[in-house]
């Protein structure tokens, strides 16, 4: 049996390639102000596929 | 390096430097914490003896373990450090200002960072000219960037609306004319809304931040007008109809919590109880002397707060009620790619400030630091010494980062937090880095829930 469940997730080795386009919204631009939330963004490479 | 935890009767593995989640069992969970410091025949021992399992099951369970290390899933190596740099470089373009369109309150809080409104003294009001100026040096700046934003910020905003408007009147000229999309951003206390600036705001900007501490007791104690009164009830309303006029979506209903309001859950729980579906809020910044700062002592309560929020968020997911923490916004299949997870937030390279004058400084946060002040939208940068600071600045420049499971998700934290702590912007803010910790655990847990249950999060896109 299998005990252990797997979920699923952005490979980040893999999002070095095409990585850094710079689209995307800068965490101060949301909702932070006074700390820092990169892992909260969308990235729009993805949003746009 | 692997992380895990238990809550809300899940065991969590965190594979930190690959990003995977694993949701295991009891046991598996015993072999993982095991795994890397004992032998086979060691760790057989103990889980048969422990959960009454036989040898088979163990190695079972150890084999799936090393296939997801095979396939660099688990105990994966960190492999980005060396790349750090060149990862930073890439996000060295201009893409973001904060406009402070008013160095001015119309309210006096007692926890404001930007010294009741005016940064230190240095009160103003931005000119069309200087606001006009600001969006051309960012367009050009911005190289082949195509999405900009533009924060309209204070003190308080709306004290300028009518400047607010002729820059964003003139971001449309400029879209068409370099083929660039601007997303503007409008911070407001609330006091001056009205009809026309919600139905403007609703068609122009992309986001709306509304600054809300809570529960009326907690809002009014510290967000209070020039004659001390609470003002409440002088947005409450106004918040409503914004909130409603942008159908419950691109907004941000943020507070700030203190010593005062430990007990924050209660907070944002208030704002969903008024029917507020986009809630964010941050443990307040301040002197270590001041009263309302949070302590160390503070982190065991405030931990037990972030995870009464998710736990009720995920009830309230059950009952179709549901609602957004924005730190518990996570996206772990169309989440940031791994460049900005090493470079951060951009403070004085993807993103600059701009004062009522035009000068220039990496951040919001750091606006009346003489020191920190790099140029003006006229001359461009000209402190190269300090921006220096920021473009080497990544998650692997700070030392105490190097061992923490949560870095990736964080890269390396706010460099304003560890200025202002350690006077160091390749320090940390410890307090800060600990709640965090617990934001992104909260977070985690909540999508392993949601996945177990079939729940679907409004921030999920």
């Amino acid at each position: 049996m299998t005990r252990i469940k797997t979920v699923s997730t952005r490979n980040l080795a893999k999002s070095a390639k095409k990585g850094g386009c710079g689209e995307c919204q800068t965490s101060c631009q949301s909702a932070s102000k006074t700390s820092c939330s990169v892992a909260n963004q969308h990235c729009e490479q993805c949003l746009n596929k | 390096m692997v992380h895990q935890y238990k809550m809300n009767g899940y065991n969590i593995i965190m594979d930190s430097n690959s990003g995977a989640v694993h949701s295991v069992d009891e046991m598996a969970y015993d072999i993982i914490s095991m795994y890397e410091d004992n032998s086979k025949s060691e760790i057989i021992t103990e889980i048969v003896k422990k959960h009454g399992v036989t040898k088979e099951d163990v190695l079972e369970t150890i084999s799936e373990i090393e296939g997801l290390k095979d396939e660099k899933l688990l105990f994966s190596k960190d492999p980005f450090e060396e790349a750090a740099m060149e990862f930073k470089n890439r996000q060295s373009v201009l893409k973001a200002i904060c406009l402070h369109v008013a160095h001015a309150c119309n309210m006096d809080c007692k926890y404001c960072f930007a010294g009741k409104g005016d940064y230190s003294g240095k009160s103003g009001i931005m000119s069309l000219e200087v606001g006009k100026q600001s969006l051309d040096f960012l367009v050009k700046n911005s190289g082949t960037r195509h999405n900009l934003e533009v924060d309209l910020f204070g003190g308080e905003p709306l004290l300028n609306w009518d400047v607010c408007k002729g820059i964003v009147e003139y971001g449309r000229e400029l879209e068409k004319k370099y083929d660039k999309k601007f997303n503007f951003t409008l911070t407001t206390n609330g006091i001056l809304l009205n009809d026309e600036i919600i139905e403007y705001t609703t068609k122009e900007m992309g986001n709306v931040v509304i600054s809300l501490d809570g529960r009326k007791r907690t809002h009014d104690f510290m967000r209070q007008t020039k004659d001390g009164g609470g003002t409440y009830e002088k947005i409450i309303d106004n918040f409503k109809k914004l909130a409603d006029a942008r159908e419950q979506k691109e907004y941000y209903m943020r507070g700030t919590y203190t010593a005062y309001n430990k007990d924050f859950a209660n907070d944002i729980l208030h704002m969903a109880d008024l029917g507020f579906k986009e809630t964010a809020m941050e443990p307040v910044v301040g002197p270590p002397d001041a009263d309302y700062t949070l302590k160390d002592e503070d982190v065991d309560y405030l931990c037990e707060q972030y995870e009464k929020l998710a736990l009720e968020m995920l009830k309230r997911e059950e009952k179709g009620e549901g609602f957004n923490f924005y730190h518990y916004t996570i996206d772990l299949t169309g989440g940031p790619c791994i460049v900005k997870r090493v470079s951060g937030c951009g403070v004085g390279t993807e993103y600059l400030a701009v004062t009522p004058t035009g000068d220039l400084y990496p951040c919001h946060q750091f606006v009346g630091q003489d020191d920190f002040c790099v140029g003006n939208i006229y001359e461009g940068v000209t402190n190269k010494g300090v921006i220096k600071q920021f473009e080497t600045c990544n998650v692997y420049s700070h030392k105490e980062c190097k061992d923490c499971f949560a870095k990736l998700y964080c890269a390396g934290g706010c460099a304003a937090n560890a200025y202002f702590s350690k006077g160091d912007i390749n320090e940390v803010y410890e307090l800060g880095c600990k709640l965090h910790r617990k934001r992104i655990e909260c977070a985690i847990m909540m999508k392993v829930a949601e996945e177990d249950k079939g729940l679907k999060r409004r921030s999920d896109k």
